[in-house]
């Protein structure tokens, strides 16, 4: 934990707050959708599926597998810089949606597509906490 | 039919080392593009009653009303004006949009422009998107912008095509044939197979020399109504169809990251206008902010199959003297990329169609595609031209 930490952080707003304060607390909680029960990410007021307003949070598993991945060899800014190489990674998380993370390894060279993924949380600051996720053949 | 609208003008400026010759404010260099376009279709500026522009500048500030900031900079007082921002596709977009007001007879003569001189003034900021709304998703995990979220559907077209970085690197080397041919070009000096896969990495699997230019530029597009343009001695290139569709702005959104779904509706539909099939095509120039983006481009283009793009491009298919002419004026690539790029496509486009593309130009070529792609693969706009 860092009291300097420079790199950006999300601006939240009412409609995210429930999901950092979550990430505060080591829950990722997504919204799911009373109506036609499917989940989504990121938060919105009106399912994107089925366009309900009937929207409920659910704490997620914190499980899915890599759908995608990049090792970022520059960095996005200076304040990534120190970090480089890291891997940026989307994740079908179990109960369906996609999210943006990092994948947090020793050895960015071994993530492949399909890999199953944990979440780990990493508390940046008091107030911030990052869900990011470790590979479970790490 | 009744009113046909048409493109009879087209202008830029000229580039040196990726900057405008002479320099100017983004202001001046809008205004210099839209006197070589006018002059290109010999009607004046006090004709234009339609103005079209979508940019990157003056933001906060006066380019928050684009299109009325620069309307006043010109000395002109247009009753039908459009911003429609949906990134680099936004001049197929306004193509179309102009069309359809010249068509209904909202106004007579529409301008399009653009600008950027970025490079001048060193103010590319897409890598500094503030982490708010949508964003906050995206940027406090440090993607790369907009690179890594092109980085992320290669990596997923691999996975699911088994798609090669050489595949990707044939494209870099072809466009770059026509960037030879181009004396406009900012980057001219061939290149190899190998040359791209030994640039720098960027965001894997992306290289320097997938990644399109960073470069000034400056471009417009006159169109009128096919009478008005024959009463001026205009030279006109036909508008046979056009389409367009936005899935998402977040990379994490997109629906499908192996699938260019906004080109695939945006084009089923300029193909159903225009009332052809691929076989009538000649050329296409495709929005090539990067290599993947030109692979599956060509894909949800229906050239060829899904998945099939890699196979398509190889065998160097789309360089000066290949199949499939594409690209001709070196791109995004090397050619140009100002931020936004697509009104460029439709420049070449018309220019080929005309005769009028100098040592690059394609023979016989009566029927072009412009295909632009904004945002990370974000958006698609397909215009379908013709000289006859």
């Amino acid at each position: 934990m860092s009291e300097t930490y420079e790199k950006p952080q999300p601006v939240i707003d009412p409609g995210t707050r429930p999901f950092w304060d979550a990430a505060r607390e080591h829950r990722l909680s997504i919204p799911r959708c009373r109506s036609c029960g499917q989940h989504h990410f990121y938060p919105r007021e009106l399912c994107p599926h089925c366009h309900s307003d009937d929207i409920e949070w659910i704490d997620a598993s914190g499980r899915g597998e890599v759908y995608s991945y990049t090792i970022a060899r520059k960095p996005a800014g200076p304040v990534f810089a120190a970090d480089v190489p890291y891997v940026i990674a989307m994740i079908a998380l179990d109960e369906g949606p996609r999210m943006l993370t990092n994948i947090i390894t020793s050895d960015v060279e071994q993530v492949r597509i399909g890999d199953r993924v944990s979440v780990r949380f990493d508390d940046v600051t008091p107030e911030l906490t990052l869900p990011k996720f470790t590979l479970d053949k790490d | 039919m009744g009113r046909e609208a048409v493109i009879v003008g087209v202008g830029d400026l000229p580039l040196n080392g990726g900057r405008i010759v002479g320099g100017g404010s983004i202001l001046q260099v809008q205004a210099r593009a839209a006197k070589a376009a006018l002059d290109d279709a010999r009607i004046p500026m006090s004709d234009v009653d339609g103005l079209l522009v979508a940019g990157l500048w003056g933001v906060p500030g006066p380019g928050l009303l684009p299109s009325v900031t620069l309307g006043e900079y010109l000395g002109i007082h247009p009753r039908f004006a459009d911003s429609t921002n949906i990134g680099g596709a936004a001049f197929e977009a306004h193509v179309a949009h102009a069309a359809m007001a010249i068509e209904m007879g909202y106004c007579d003569v529409a301008l399009i422009v653009y600008g950027s001189n970025q490079k001048s003034e060193r103010s590319r900021t897409l890598g500094g998107r503030p982490p708010i709304l949508t964003m906050q998703f995206e940027n406090v995990w440090g993607i790369p912008q907009p690179v890594g979220g092109y980085a992320l559907a290669a990596r997923r077209h691999m996975h699911e095509f088994g798609t090669t970085e050489e595949q990707l690197a044939e494209i870099a080397v072809a466009t770059r044939g026509w960037a030879a041919l181009n004396p406009a070009a900012t980057m001219r000096d061939p290149i190899t197979i190998d040359d791209v896969m030994n640039s720098t990495p960027i965001s894997d699997p992306l290289k320097l020399l997938d990644c399109c230019l960073v470069t000034d530029g400056a471009g417009a597009i006159v169109m009128t109504t096919a009478d008005n343009a024959r009463a001026h001695g205009s030279t006109i290139t036909h508008i046979r169809g056009y389409g367009e569709a936005h899935t998402h702005w977040s990379i994490g959104a997109m629906p499908d990251l192996a699938r260019l779904t906004a080109a695939e509706m945006a084009s089923r539909r300029a193909f159903e206008m225009a009332g052809i099939t691929h076989d009538a095509i000649d050329l296409v120039e495709c929005y090539d902010s990067f290599t993947i983006t030109v692979l599956m481009t060509l894909e949800a283009l229906g050239f060829c199959k899904p998945g099939e793009g890699g196979a398509f491009v190889s065998g160097q298919r789309t360089a000066p003297g290949g199949e499939f002419p594409m690209n001709t004026n070196g791109g995004g690539l090397s050619y140009c990329h100002p931020g936004m790029y697509g009104i460029f496509l439709l420049i070449e486009a018309v220019r080929q169609l005309r005769g009028e593309a100098g040592a690059r130009q394609v023979q016989n070529v009566e029927t072009a595609l412009v295909h632009g792609t904004g945002g990370t693969l974000s958006s698609g706009a397909t215009v379908i031209l013709a000289n006859n």
